[in-house]
């Protein structure tokens, strides 16, 4: 199970920034995590907590991608699919997969992913950016590209990600 | 926030709740139930404020509070009387001063000549003659006695002056550069040294000062031990034993004043908390609650006699779950008094501008109530109000003619009643005429001409939107918002309003509010494989309709025929997008609720499950807002259900949508 050290623990920083953070040595930690075989990494210092998928209650005419809401300790907090925010298919849920616990400056909100893998510092000059014809989505969000011992890991702006500018997501988000 | 803006802070809360006090002894003053007690009791607030205003600077507050304090003075001594008019005018100072301390609060300009009636009206009732400075009274009095003289001062500390950090002897020094002074010290309370507390002070002073400094500046050096000590200050020619009783006696005076004065409304010994610290304690209850009822639920199957220490352990914490809770929940509880208190204002100045004399009276103010629901009380109680003085209550001519006396009153009142708080709103005025509100709601299409109605249900017409029944509209309560607009911010807080009345004799509206909008009394229902809470007191009643009650209205969906009437049909799971529901309404519930401004809709569910109290969460929070959807709450079995918002019910429910059946799921979302 991911229920490993990171579970629990509150990484204190409320990023205010849109982008990710680099210290002044320009090292960040990322947090890596895989949907199929694809890497993807999150500012650590967003990463509230990491628990196991649990049933959701459905939000009615919810976008696609919201699963849910669960309940975090007496805090509602919804639950995205990121497969389908990402224009996949929709998870198909199990104990295994892990839910990723992060929070921005305003909200929280848990992601569904298959499988937390690592974490690694980045060094600002490490990060390749998006080709721009790579970028099939309409939002945004994709921060840069970064290889760690042969992987390709997509690094995502959370701030960016949860901000969704997508009509159907808008419906739900942009009423805040 | 740094330290000086913290005491400011303070000093303006401090303000609030003196204001609050004098405006509850005012009123006992209006109504002649005052005691001597009441005035020292006022005079000792408006004396407070005064004293805080003078250490911040606040000239114009200083200046305002000392003549009003000076009235009060007269009073208390018998001077002058207490008239009704006095009452008025004393009625109007606290409100000025009131807007003086607001106008300071928030750094806003008032004109130059604000409350300078009042003030001038303040001084001819106080006999025209200059204030008369007190003993003991803060710097900002106006001074006599400058120039160069001697005086006699008696300064004798109490045994525990050094508790509070004084020093005598510094304050001699102090004493000393103010003149040429001769200091005799009486020793003769100092007792032998096996029987000496060296944190005692046990020495009295005789100073004989040659100043030419004023008699303020000589009281200022004294201005940390007042409390402290006895202090008499007279011209030397004076006999100074003549003045140290004077002093002395005030002192006790004071100190006698208040306790009865306590009396009436005890003052309780209290800490100043933080709101949000009490809010975050009433939070972590809630989840307690809810981990609790988890804990009953998973119990539930286990054998007595397997593990009795556990499930004894576990009937133990509900107790004390419970009993935490509404302790929490009384520490956040306020007496309705703080939005009572606004009330005698509004109806003066109300009464005023239209012509008509109104008392008030007000009981109940006591009565406690969760925070939540205070903040959300002010508007629909001022709404109430206003409509009662204006198209309740009738010129006093009027009045005469109807063999009424002139003056009419407004009965508001506050009480417990059955887990909820009772708030009635009684006037004696015209009352509702019955056929005016029929002919107007029949004009104005709310009903049809031939509605066979109830004398109470046309009554409660004019809760209807879109009703006014004031010939013109005044700008006092006709401001496009009606008693719909009321009866809407009542119920959004789980509350119900009722109204009596009787033409000729007067009306009475009710409303029974819940203690806290923190918890919810909800009816959980099921809908497919989801749960959903709808609050009870939208609920109407609940059926299981027969095959012909429901209609097809061509455009609009179904409707449900009952006693002669046509409520549009919801089907939830389809607004809602549930695949696995029941979908003929013969085999499911249908829950009638009353949303909007008394509109009825029938919400079409698979099963009611059952009555609960249910803590409210937000969704908007880490979500967003959801049509349909007022909040969330956490079940039993620790996962969320949402609960339904009955007035917006409305808005998801185009009827295009309505009957895209079963597969509505993505349907609102995609356009």
């Amino acid at each position: 199970m991911q229920q490993s050290a990171l579970a629990n623990q509150d990484f204190g920083g409320t990023r205010q920034k849109d982008g990710i953070g680099f210290s002044d040595e320009g090292s960040q930690q990322f947090m890596t995590f895989t949907l199929g075989a694809e890497e993807f990494g999150i500012d650590i210092m967003m990463v509230r907590e990491i628990k196991g998928w649990t049933q959701t209650t459905a939000i009615p005419n919810a976008p696609p991608y919201v699963l849910g809401v669960i309940n975090l300790r007496g805090v509602v907090v919804p639950i995205f699919d990121l497969r389908v925010r990402f224009g996949r298919a929709a998870t198909e849920t199990s104990a295994m997969h892990a839910v990723i616990i992060v929070s921005t400056d305003a909200k929280t909100v848990g992601l569904l992913v298959d499988r937390v893998s690592d974490i690694v510092p980045v060094r600002k000059e490490a990060i390749r950016a998006v080709p721009e014809a790579a970028t099939p989505l309409d939002d945004n969000f994709l921060e840069g590209l970064v290889t760690c011992e042969d992987r390709m890991i997509t690094l995502i702006s959370l701030p960016r990600l949860l901000a969704v500018r997508s009509p159907a997501a808008a419906q739900a988000l942009a009423t805040v | 926030m740094d330290g000086m803006e913290e005491i400011r802070a303070t000093f303006f809360e401090e303000c609030a709740e003196l204001l609050g006090a004098a405006a509850d002894q005012l009123a006992q003053i209006a109504e002649g139930t005052a005691t001597e007690d009441t005035l020292h009791a006022i005079f000792r607030s408006v004396h407070s404020i005064k004293g805080g205003a003078g250490a911040f600077g606040f000239t114009r507050l200083v200046e305002f509070s000392h003549v009003f304090e000076t009235l009060l003075d007269c009073l208390r001594n018998g001077k002058i009387e207490a008239t009704d008019d006095i009452a008025t005018l004393l009625l109007r100072a606290n409100d000025a001063l009131g807007d003086l301390i607001a106008a300071e609060q928030t750094e806003t300009a008032l004109p130059d000549n604000f409350g300078a009636d009042i003030v001038a009206a303040m001084t001819r009732a106080a006999g025209g003659a200059a204030p008369a400075p007190r003993k003991g009274d803060t710097p900002a009095a106006p001074t006599g006695g400058a120039g160069p003289r001697t005086l006699a001062i008696g300064f004798c500390p109490h045994a525990q002056v050094f508790r509070n950090g004084n020093e005598p002897i510094l304050i001699l020094g102090q004493l000393a550069r103010l003149g040429e002074a001769k200091i005799i010290a009486d020793t003769s309370r100092l007792p032998d040294l096996a029987a000496m507390n060296p944190e005692e002070s046990y020495f009295a002073w005789t100073i004989t000062l040659a100043t030419t400094e004023p008699d303020d500046a000589i009281r200022e050096v004294f201005e940390f031990v007042l409390d402290d000590c006895a202090l008499s200050i007279a011209p030397a020619d004076a006999r100074p034993a003549a003045t140290v009783p004077v002093t002395t006696e005030e002192k006790h005076a004071a100190k006698t004043a208040e306790k009865p004065a306590a009396a009436p409304s005890p003052q309780t010994r209290s800490i100043r908390v933080d709101i949000e610290k009490v809010d975050r304690l009433v939070n972590l209850v809630g989840e307690l609650v809810i981990t609790q009822a988890v804990l009953l639920e998973q119990s539930a199957g286990l054998s007595v006699d397997q593990y009795p220490d556990l499930l004894r352990g576990i009937e133990g914490l509900s107790q004390h779950a419970r009993e935490l809770q509404e302790s929490v929940m009384a520490i956040r509880a306020q007496p309705v008094k703080s939005v009572f208190s606004r009330i005698p204002r509004l109806v003066r100045d109300l009464a005023g501008e239209l012509g008509k004399d109104v008392r008030i009276i007000m009981t109940g103010e006591n009565t406690e109530i969760d925070k939540t629901v205070i903040e959300q009380l002010g508007d629909p109680l001022t709404h109430m109000i206003r409509n009662a003085i204006d198209h309740g209550i009738e010129a006093p001519a009027d009045r005469v003619a109807a063999g009424k006396p002139a003056q009419g009153t407004i009965h508001l009142s506050a009480e417990h009643r059955s887990g909820r708080i009772v708030i009635e709103i009684t006037d004696d005025g015209k009352g509702i005429n019955r056929d005016q509100v029929r002919r107007k709601a029949e004009s104005k299409g709310l009903i049809s001409p031939n509605s066979n109605l109830s004398d109470d249900e046309v009554t409660n017409l004019i809760f209807l939107p879109g009703f006014s029944t004031a010939e013109t509209i005044s700008n006092v309560s006709g401001r496009g918002v009606g008693m719909d607009v009321v009866k809407r911010n009542v119920q959004a807080m789980g509350g119900r309003i009722t109204l009596e009345s009787r033409f000729g004799s007067g009306s009475r509206f009710t409303l029974s509010l819940p203690l806290t909008l923190a918890i919810l009394d909800g009816m959980v229902v099921a809908i497919g494989s989801q749960t959903y809470i709808i609050p009870l007191s939208n609920i109407v009643e609940n059926l299981r309709p027969r095959d012909g009650d429901i209609r097809p209205l061509v455009g609009y969906g179904d409707v449900l025929a009952i006693r002669g009437d046509y409520i549009p049909l919801v089907y939830l799971h389809e607004i809602f997008g549930v695949p696995d529901a029941v979908t003929d309404p013969c085999q499911g519930i249908v829950v009638i609720v009353e949303g909007d401004g008394g509109k009825r809709i029938a919400l079409m569910v698979d099963e009611l499950i059952g009555q609960q109290q249910v803590v409210v969460k937000s969704i908007e929070d880490n979500y967003g807002a959801v049509e349909g959807i007022g909040g969330a709450t956490i079940l039993g079995n620790g996962r969320v259900a949402l609960i339904l918002d009955v007035s917006r019910l409305h808005c998801v429910r185009p009827p295009d949508i309505a009957r895209v059946a079963p597969d509505a799921r993505n349907a609102p979302c995609l356009h």
